[in-house]
């Protein structure tokens, strides 16, 4: 099956309109509980990116061989070698970061998208797509995570990236766990407000 | 049926013969050594003690078990009247759930007597249990399993559904897993293979639960069977073997941990069903329709469930 969609489009479709977080509502869990800096949400998003372009990539290379009834358990196991490989790099490599993000890492092998991508993109289309593709969607994945964590480390600790930009700290609250669900929850009301003044404003119902 | 009732008391026999082990610790010269408020540690002798050596503090070093390197500091030790009980008073709170090691030197003329204070075993699993249900909710504070827990909790019969399948496919796999975990992959050295190993049996379990139920009680398939798929996309499920591996658990620990997730997972499916089904009556602005508002509601359930922090029973 052939894809009409040039690399380009490929990208900017997982960063905008099926973008992983916002969009299609996958892998809320890290969205909602690491997503207290920004910096947090580079390093996840980096993991994500990392598993979901190789596991793309390996699934479109071998889509000839891997029998339809065993796909699933063949996903399944391609994304846990991947997620196996950046876990160790990570540990080896940043510590600290490795520490802040806890179980998380390990958890990206129960990712939704990573495995919903393999299922409706790569195991039909060529390598070269299926690299785009996965390369939009880690990228979706990790705007989105930044964008969460941009909103709570600046209200809630007045900093981004860990510079002191506001000299205040204007919501303690932003920063407690539970925000996580209100600051997501707020920004998918915000875009879907977006959408229905913009389609009102162009004379659409 | 007297096999089967006979059956339930060996089981029993052979638990309670198991646990015994760690009720008897106490060593000669200790008699009993308890935690007493939050910040005290109260220890009894078998005999009368040296006054000057046991009310020196500088005598005592005290440590949680898993870090040495942490000695916790003493603020007071004050002999009873009769020289036999001492009570060990603390600058900071202890963590009760953990076992305290604790050794005093030159007491009796011996260079060091160490022994350990920790609770009842049986209450330090309940702990477990009841942290993993409500003081780690792994929905609302460990913020796991929320694509499936959004997706199931429209209604109450689905949540219901959702949620047993869910505790019976956590405590099988978590199980397996922790037999791995300490049988195949520490014995090997394959520590790394950690997450292939755990996604593997997670998924074989649910195909096992998903086929042995097929043949056995094909009705209650029909109703449980749809969330059987769901169940492997959950986080929570590879979370808690992942979990186990970290902290050594042992196997009651394992079962304890994964029934109080399990059981979690339940609970929080529940109360959110019951507010959907209000919520559908009310009127909620077009932008916030669907998942936003889905997520104001479980942002409000994990402030409550801030509430059960520090929470203690045993």
């Amino acid at each position: 099956m052939a894809n009409d969609k040039s690399s380009m489009q490929l990208i900017t479709r997982g960063i905008l309109s099926e973008n992983p977080i916002f969009k299609l509502a996958l892998s809320m869990c890290p969205a909602v509980g690491i997503s207290t800096t920004v910096m947090n949400g580079i390093m996840l998003g980096i993991a994500v990116l990392f598993v979901q372009v190789f596991s793309s990539v390996t699934i479109s290379l071998f889509k000839n061989l891997i029998h339809p009834r065993i796909r699933i358990p063949t996903y399944t196991l391609t994304i846990a070698t991947w997620v196996t490989v950046i876990d160790l790099v990570l540990a080896a490599y940043m510590p600290e970061a490795y520490a802040k993000m806890g179980i998380f890492v390990k958890l990206i092998v129960a990712f939704a998208i990573i495995t919903m991508r393999l299922e409706m993109f790569a195991c039909k289309e060529s390598v070269n797509d299926s690299f785009w593709d996965g390369l939009g969607m880690g990228l979706g994945f990790m705007v989105g995570m930044v964008v969460i964590g941009f909103v709570r480390e600046l209200l809630g600790s007045g900093m981004i990236l860990g510079y002191d930009v506001l000299g205040f700290k204007p919501l303690l609250f932003f920063i407690l766990p539970s925000a996580g669900f209100f600051v997501v929850g707020l920004m998918m009301a915000f875009f879907n407000w977006i959408e229905v003044y913009y389609k009102r404003s162009k004379g659409l119902k | 049926m007297m096999t089967l009732a006979h059956t339930k008391y060996i089981v029993l026999a052979a638990l309670i013969f198991c646990l015994t082990p760690i009720f008897s610790q106490a060593e000669g010269l200790i008699a009993d050594q308890k935690f007493k408020a939050d910040n005290e540690i109260f220890v009894t002798f078998s005999g009368a003690v040296d006054r000057a050596v046991a009310e020196n503090i500088a005598n005592y070093t005290v440590f949680e078990e898993p870090d040495p390197d942490i000695q916790l500091e003493l603020e007071s030790a004050t002999l009873s009247e009769d020289s036999t009980r001492v009570s060990l008073r603390f600058k900071e709170p202890l963590n009760t759930a953990m076992t305290h090691v604790v050794s005093i030197r030159g007491l009796a003329g011996i260079d060091k007597t160490t022994f350990t204070v920790s609770k009842s075993y049986l209450g330090y699993l309940f702990g477990i249990l009841i942290s993993a249900l409500l003081i780690n909710n792994f929905v609302f504070t460990k913020y796991l399993g929320l694509c499936v827990f959004f997706g199931t909790s429209k209604k109450k019969e689905t949540a219901k559904g959702m949620g047993v399948v869910f505790t019976l496919v956590m405590v099988v796999s978590a199980l397996m897993s922790w037999f791995f975990y300490n049988f195949i992959l520490i014995p090997y050295d394959l520590n790394f293979l950690q997450i292939v190993v755990f996604i593997g049996l997670v998924s074989l379990t649910v195909q096992a639960v998903d086929t042995v139920l097929r043949k056995v009680n094909p009705i209650l398939f029909n109703s449980f069977g749809v969330f059987l798929v769901l169940v492997i996309a959950n986080c929570v499920i590879i979370a808690v073997p992942l979990i186990l591996a970290n902290n050594n658990y042992n196997v009651f620990e394992t079962f304890m941990l994964a029934l109080g997730a399990g059981g979690g997972f339940l609970l929080a499916l529940y109360l959110m069903s019951s507010v959907s089904e209000r919520m559908q009556l009310a009127k909620i602005p077009p932008t916030f329709k669907g998942l936003p508002i889905a997520f104001i509601v479980a942002g409000q359930f994990a402030m409550a469930f801030l509430g059960f922090s520090g929470l203690q029973i045993f």
